[in-house]
């Protein structure tokens, strides 16, 4: 909540404004608007093919990395538009990280896997390394399991290991925010409950933007949610008014299940 | 169902095996044309060359007496052009395989050179000679050397470089690439840190079976006037004053085992005929080893990597 963190200088840490994205000459998100509150969890929910993962794709400018992609429109993170054509998409990559749908450690070891960042970073320091590396397993709550295994191949890791390994990967570089991308799609219940009550600790030190297709998992983990549908953002508010009192209709029809 | 449909319908099953049947016959016949053919022949070249194949074949020149002559010259010139051929095509082909897939804007330029590169490979390998022989023999004054030999068979074997290059980075998945941009790492350093490492055996197996293909090639090296009968080697790279490495073997003249063996075959007497057997052998003994050193290699490298 942001009342708990009056010492924050600006209770939005990203604000949306006006955002178009297009694909070739598509339009697939209309004039979206959306403030991003900083030390919370905001979640993106919608029907398949509604948009959020394309719109949260915008927050790290994934988007720069295929042609034909092209955006309008502001999101300003800490008052600087990160969509400028000045401005470098790998500075914006550098401040917030991501954790995609399906975990995707690389064929290295755990230990390089979470030491990677730093390296990109230019950080060469062994002993300094190995601390971070260490704190991002602890907050990853992945270093018990993994501590005599360090150099292991990430492979041999499970499912919701890996996907904590690359959640630990994204810490170690201490991003500003954190995007995931339906990350427990394709875990296990267990590894499930496991990486949200990870992303419930996480969101003392990052913001965090989160897109998921099940809404009991918004409704457990987020702070706030925005209803995606046909690339708009329909409705954006707490996340308990929007499961219990929803404005509009289409709102009231998704979370009750009606379709979707 | 009455007992007389039942006859029909074993009648009507008979009917459609029988077709089944005749082409399975075909096939087996079909695959023990090539098997047979291709184990003939190397049995026949074994059979012939092996009383030849002596500790003395390997360390002799060539001579006018069959039972004297040897391959020295042969063999260390099929090392050292392939070792110039690797040198030049290694880099260059992967560089420009990593650019095209990685780099180049996907539009019609880019299809065009695609469709150029890959036909390049089907260029039949004389006309690779005749442009050598103009571009490093005359224009560049290289000669008929060591260095020409090997620039030539590396323009040969460069597409099929090219190729397997960009085969190997396309099957790295897009979700590495993204782990990688995620992190912030440039296009450049996803490559040197990932892409490249991971591809790196598919690459090398693809090198060493067009360098295999190279080690066979003669008509090229005859289109730019290597000679058919060399009794000196070239100059060692190793030197025991400053500065200890020479590179005038380099520009040294050269002949290589399919030439040498293509000289003995058009000798009219037949005692030479089972010197070239025995050339044969160790140049088909060359091929398999590099291919077999691929499959070690792919296997070694592709073991820890399951997506």
């Amino acid at each position: 909540m942001v009342e708990n963190h009056p010492s924050q200088a600006s209770k939005f840490k990203c604000e949306v404004k006006n955002l178009n994205f297009y694909y070739g000459s598509v339009r697939v998100l209309k004039d979206i608007n959306l403030s991003v509150f900083s030390h919370q969890v905001t979640a993106l929910i919608g029907p398949s093919g509604c948009g959020k993962t394309t719109l949260l794709r915008c927050f790290n400018r994934m988007h720069d990395l295929y042609p034909g992609n092209r955006y309008t429109g502001e999101i300003e993170l800490d008052k600087i538009n990160i969509l400028a054509p000045w401005i470098d998409p790998i500075e914006v990559r550098m401040r917030i990280g991501m954790v995609f749908q399906k975990p995707n450690p690389f064929p290295k070891s755990i230990y390089e896997n979470v030491a990677y960042g730093l390296r990109v970073r230019g950080q060469s320091q062994r002993s300094a390394i190995d601390e971070t590396v260490e704190q991002a397993l602890r907050n990853a709550a992945l270093w018990d399991e993994v501590k005599d295994r360090l150099y292991d191949l990430a492979f041999n890791l499970s499912g919701g290991q890996q996907q904590r390994l690359c959640i630990a990967r994204a810490l170690a570089t201490n991003p500003e925010m954190i995007l995931f991308d339906e990350p427990t799609s394709a875990l296990d219940p267990i590894a499930t409950a496991s990486i949200e009550e990870l992303i419930t600790q996480l969101k003392e030190k990052v913001t965090i933007l989160i897109v998921t297709h099940s809404m009991q998992q918004a409704a457990r983990i987020s702070d706030r949610t925005a209803f995606m549908y046909l690339g708009e953002i329909i409705e954006f508010d707490r996340t308990q008014t929007i499961f219990s009192d929803p404005t509009h209709r289409k709102t009231q029809d998704y979370v009750n299940g009606r379709f979707g | 169902m009455t007992i007389d449909n039942l006859h029909q319908l074993h009648r009507l099953i008979a009917r459609n095996r029988f077709w089944e049947k005749i082409f399975i016959v075909f096939g087996i016949l079909s695959l023990l044309v090539g098997i047979i053919t291709l184990l003939a022949l190397l049995i026949d070249m074994t059979i012939d060359g092996l009383p030849r194949l002596s500790w003395q074949f390997f360390t002799s020149f060539p001579s006018r007496k069959y039972e004297e002559a040897g391959i020295l010259s042969a063999w260390v010139g099929t090392c050292l052009v392939i070792l110039v051929t690797a040198i030049a095509a290694i880099p260059i082909g992967i560089a420009s395989g990593i650019y095209l897939e990685e780099y180049a804007k996907k539009n019609w330029l880019g299809d065009i050179i695609e469709i150029n590169v890959t036909n390049l490979a089907g260029i039949p390998s004389i006309i690779y000679g005749l442009l050598a022989l103009g571009l490093f023999v005359e224009q560049l004054k290289l000669g008929r050397s060591i260095l020409t030999a090997g620039l030539t068979l590396s323009l040969l074997v460069l597409p099929i470089v090219i190729v397997t290059t960009r085969e190997a980075i396309r099957a790295i998945p897009n979700s590495i690439r993204e782990a990688a941009c995620a992190l912030g790492a440039s296009k450049w350093q996803t490559i040197w840190d990932h892409i490249l490492p991971y591809s790196i055996g598919s690459i090398l197996t693809g090198i060493i079976i067009g360098l295999a293909r190279a080690v066979g090639e003669t008509a090229p090296l005859i289109t730019i006037g290597a000679l058919t009968f060399i009794a000196f080697l070239p100059d060692s790279p190793f030197k025991s004053e400053f500065p200890y490495i020479s590179f005038n073997w380099l520009q040294a003249e050269f002949t290589v085992m399919p030439i040498q063996m293509f000289n003995w075959v058009s000798r009219p007497d037949p005692e030479f005929q089972s010197n070239a057997a025995a050339a044969g052998v160790v140049l088909v003994f060359m091929t398999l080893a590099m291919n077999a050193i691929a499959i070690f290699i792919r296997y070694r490298l592709r073991r820890r990597i399951k997506w």
